[in-house]
């Protein structure tokens, strides 16, 4: 199954994946995105993070 | 340690709860997951004129970045129609800086008597013994501290409404995706703001150009979430880029600074209070679903869920029903405008190019000041008639 990663060069800690997620799988710590086992990998992040930055793990 | 009340976030919303919370005598507390307040900013910085002033806020040159005289509102064929003082001034009469914004409004509710914790962030909430336990980390320890009363202003990622029970998951259909740049060196009218509005630009949102004196200005893109196409990682950005290559007088310029984010245009459909927690904010979806502004509901919310807060310390009740005073109060505030832009938002999402293009020739032209809702029906009644079928709906 797949599972939503960020990628830090892209990554612009908006919040924004964290606020669309069905699981609650994503929190923003300050800077780093970290995603929980939570993640079911339904891919709504990937879609929504505005700069490209949510990636397959 | 335990307080009366503890307000996670210190954004407009946040800080607004705080200010007012501590001015009504309260012990107040609040939190912050950032190093530093109000940065990276997630807004264009736009606000209405009106709008600040019915929040008790006098606008101060420390953080004014420009004052705007008008709109100027594009189709996708470039038909412009002009929207100037009043009506204009209500959407954004002033570009903030809000860098300095937010830090202003912490500070005074800090000067209220609010206390201030930086770098720390909220990871844990259990609200089942009457009072509200909330574990966070400070500067990486982890510590868990105790209040009466919970204020989540936590902004779009808001986790402390999820703790408590309220699920505030955002569709893809009610987010909008949005990567903005502060440009230097653009060509741009300084008191004029841009929307650049249809599909082709932004499916289900706009583009924005929001002058920041004379050569600065935000340049931005909202996309409706549920209007992008899946397995194109980086769409929006793409569009406002392309945008951008398109206008030599933004093209011309130098992107200092990108940010990104998400807004909530949802309209207010999620539960505001349960036993001991109060919603604020975008956390509570409280922006405006046709604009996406939300810096002065935050504020006023915050107010409301701040005052609220302060009687239910002196009356020592933190139940759902006593909170519920601060529901009824933003009901009666601005759930009225949530709930027609909701409407607005709804309609103009299924326009087409031709649709807005259209709008514009009926609109061009006008003086809006003396058209009014109703001359404005009839202005398209007369030269698209259609068009009006559409907004309504069927
Ligand atoms: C690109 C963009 C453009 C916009 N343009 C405009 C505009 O022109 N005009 C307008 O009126 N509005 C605009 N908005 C919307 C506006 O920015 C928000 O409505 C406003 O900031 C909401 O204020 P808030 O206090 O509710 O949340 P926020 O300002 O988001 O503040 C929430 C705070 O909570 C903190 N936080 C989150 N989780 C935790 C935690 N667990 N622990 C501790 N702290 C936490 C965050 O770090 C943040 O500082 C825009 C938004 C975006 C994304
Ligand atoms: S939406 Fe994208 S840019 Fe924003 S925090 Fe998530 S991964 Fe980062
Ligand atoms: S893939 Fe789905 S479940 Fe996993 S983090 Fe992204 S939104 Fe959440």
């Amino acid at each position: 199954m797949m599972r939503a990663k960020s990628d830090v060069k892209k990554c612009l800690w908006c919040g924004g994946c964290v606020s669309v997620c069905p699981t609650s799988a994503i929190t923003l710590y300050e800077r780093i995105i970290d995603v929980d086992d939570n993640c079911n990998g339904c891919g709504i992040c990937l879609r929504f993070c505005p700069v490209g930055a949510m990636l397959e793990a | 340690m335990r307080y009366d009340i503890i307000v996670v976030g210190a954004g407009p919303g946040g800080s607004s709860a705080a200010l007012h919370a501590a001015r009504n005598g309260a012990e107040v507390l609040l939190l912050e997951k950032r190093q530093e307040i109000g940065s990276p900013i997630r807004c264009a910085e736009g606000v209405g004129k009106k709008g600040l002033a019915g929040c008790g806020i006098k606008p101060d040159p420390k953080w004014i970045a420009s004052e705007m005289k008008g709109a100027k509102l594009h189709s996708p064929s470039d038909v412009v129609v002009e929207l100037s003082g009043e009506l204009a001034g209500n959407e954004v009469g002033y570009v903030l800086e809000r860098k300095i914004f937010d830090r202003e409004l912490a500070m005074t509710a800090a000067e209220a008597g609010a206390e201030i914790l930086m770098k720390t962030m909220a990871t844990d909430l259990i609200l089942d013994e009457g009072y509200a336990k909330l574990k966070v980390l400070t500067g990486g320890d982890k510590m868990e501290l105790e209040a009466d009363l919970i204020i989540a202003a936590d902004g779009v990622e808001s986790k402390t409404a999820r703790w408590a029970g309220i699920d505030t998951t955002l569709k893809p259909s009610d987010v909008e995706s949005c990567v903005q740049y502060l440009m230097a060196g653009v060509e741009c009218e300084p008191d004029y703001t841009h929307f650049y509005i249809g599909p082709s630009y932004s499916p289900g949102g706009y583009i924005w150009v929001f002058p920041k004196g004379c050569s600065k200005a935000n340049v931005g893109i909202g996309v409706q979430g549920s209007k992008i196409p899946r397995n194109e990682g980086g769409f929006v950005k793409n569009l406002l880029d392309k945008f951008i290559e398109k206008h030599p007088a933004l093209s011309k310029g130098k992107k200092l600074e990108i940010i990104a984010g998400g807004v909530p245009v949802s309209g207010p459909k999620y539960e505001t209070v349960v036993d001991n927690l109060m919603v604020v904010g975008d956390a509570a979806r409280h922006a405006d679903p046709a604009t996406g502004g939300g810096i002065i509901n935050a504020i006023r919310g915050g107010r409301l869920a701040g005052e609220v807060g302060a009687q239910a310390v002196k009356e020592r009740d933190f139940s759902r029903t006593f909170l519920s005073r601060y529901e009824k109060a933003w009901k009666e505030d601005f759930g009225k405008s949530l709930e027609r832009n909701l409407i607005i938002k709804n309609a103009l999402t299924k326009l087409e190019d031709s649709d807005f293009n259209d709008l514009a020739d009926s609109l061009s032209g006008y003086r809006f000041e003396e058209l009014g809702l109703l001359g404005l029906i009839d202005a398209i009644q007369e030269k698209h008639p259609e068009l009006l079928d559409a907004l309504i709906g069927e």
